[in-house]
């Protein structure tokens, strides 16, 4: 695909981020996309077949930006501990900067699972973001720096604290600055997982 | 067929024997090929007329001299006809053309080079002095394996007969042989491609995720030069225990080392972020037909 191609898709799942976010699936419908994206319908077509099409590739994009942004922590030679702190940090910015990314997670991933029920299934959409987890877990694991666990309870433990801060932020209920409590919200995560002799 | 057919020597040092009982449970027709064509004079757990003092003092040279079990020149440790297997073994090396490790205690130690009480204990490459060495014809050949297969022993012995050299891998084991991964012929391949764990003993589900198999990051041909002709450790439900490598044996063997649910190691020549990723995809399809037994 060309690279113009390639920039336009991603625009148009941006703008139905946003939308999708706001007004939920169901709500959201593809002149509605094309009216934000200033196109014709039917030159919306060309980039993706169907409004359930565009839905699955919007939760791959948007995980994929998360994924990226802990592969670049994973690789860091700094201990497991400060990994986390930055990656808590990463993920509330960008709650702060895309709040549509996450809003997008929770209101229409979390909620319509039948629109991710064929082609989604499993981590199919999620899962380069669910492996960067994992090496974060299996290399803290490996040096002793996290205590040894099942996988699941230690992926929901943290994926568990951050969408739960990412829904209270979106509500508006957060008395502070989302940024300030960082470093609160990584140290409950490390805590959670710190290797104990 | 007047030429002089070559002599086989079979020395055996600090060793269970395991690998005599594999050659002697070797296919019979195999058995006999091979008598054909060597002259087996000696062997300590067999009737031959020799004994092992003659075939030291004979100024007859050896064309093949295999060893079977470790090596070590305390003799407080372990002694055979009165004298430490060091020694013995230099003393045949000069006298031989090839000299061939049978089974991983010769090639690599094994498990007698895990004993705390003597470190002297070692394989055939760290025991004989680089000048003997040089004598050779031929690199020292490891046969590993705990026991060896017995037709990768006829079959190095006929290549090395016929073409007098073989081509060896970084470990001295046989390309032809150990080129390939237990893995490759695994009657349970699709099993592991689509991650469906499977119990000790039970033909159904792949043994890698829990039971310890070590098949992807063996190399080794056992699922395909078969055991009896007919049957290998992973065929049977028992996983594969890397026999062939040089780091066996390890502990506990018949579990799959994990930190978080992830295992430790992965199959060779792949990252262990790109093996997380193709898991993940893999799991996510339910195969009914993976998920019953192959016979009700």
């Amino acid at each position: 695909m060309s690279n113009l191609k390639e920039n336009k898709k991603n625009n148009i799942i941006e703008n139905a981020l946003k939308l999708f976010a706001q007004k939920g699936f169901y709500n959201t419908t593809i002149p509605d996309i094309a009216k934000a994206m200033k196109m014709s319908v039917g030159n919306m077509y060309n980039y993706f077949a169907s409004k359930e099409e565009l839905a699955k590739f919007a939760i791959k994009y948007s995980t994929n930006i998360l994924a990226d942004e802990l592969r670049e922590v994973n690789n860091m030679e700094i201990s497991s501990k400060e990994k986390i702190y930055i990656f808590v940090r990463k993920y509330l910015e960008n709650v702060q900067k895309s709040p549509e990314v996450i809003e997008y997670f929770l209101r229409v991933y979390l909620s319509n699972r039948e629109v991710f029920k064929q082609g989604c299934e499993g981590f199919l959409c999620v899962g380069e973001f669910v492996t960067e987890v994992m090496i974060l877990l299996d290399d803290g694991a490996q040096k002793k720096e996290f205590r040894e666990q099942e996988f699941f309870p230690a992926f929901g433990m943290i994926m568990g604290s951050l969408g739960g801060f990412a829904f209270l932020s979106g509500e508006n209920v957060l008395d502070k600055d989302l940024l300030s409590y960082s470093d609160a919200v990584a140290d409950n995560i490390y805590r959670a997982l710190k290797y104990d002799e | 067929m007047n030429e002089k057919k070559p002599t086989v020597v079979w020395f055996s040092a600090i060793t269970c024997n395991g690998n005599t009982h594999s050659l002697l449970s070797s296919n019979s027709s195999k058995f006999e090929l091979f008598l054909k064509n060597f002259d087996f004079i000696y062997h300590g757990s067999l009737t031959i007329d020799k004994s092992l003092e003659d075939i030291i003092k004979n100024q007859e040279q050896i064309d093949f001299l295999l060893v079977e079990g470790a090596i070590s020149s305390n003799q407080k440790f372990f002694t055979t006809s009165n004298d430490s297997t060091k020694n013995i073994l230099e003393k045949l090396v000069q006298k031989s053309k090839y000299l061939i490790a049978v089974g991983s205690c010769a090639s690599f130690g094994g498990i007698h080079a895990k004993f705390t009480q003597n470190d002297d204990v070692c394989g055939l490459k760290d025991a004989i002095e680089e000048e003997n060495k040089k004598k050779l014809k031929h690199p020292i050949i490891n046969l590993s394996g705990c026991p060896v297969h017995p037709e990768w022993i006829f079959q190095t012995l006929f290549s090395l007969k016929n073409f007098k050299e073989i081509s060896l891998d970084d470990e001295g084991r046989p390309k032809e042989l150990y080129g390939t991964l237990a893995h490759h012929g695994c009657t349970r391949n699709e099993y592991f491609e689509w991650k469906i764990e499977g119990n000790f003993g039970q033909k159904e589900g792949c043994l890698f995720y829990n039971q310890g198999c070590r098949a992807p990051m063996t190399h080794s041909s056992c699922n395909k030069i078969l055991w009896n002709d007919i049957n290998s450790k992973t065929r049977a439900g028992m996983p594969c225990i890397g026999c062939t490598e040089v780091d066996f044996p390890r502990n506990n063997m018949l579990e799959t080392k994990k930190n978080m649910g992830i295992p430790l190691e992965v199959p060779l020549g792949i990252s262990k972020r790109a093996y997380l990723s193709i898991s993940g995809v893999a799991k996510t399809f339910k195969i009914d037909r993976l998920h019953k037994k192959l016979m009700e």
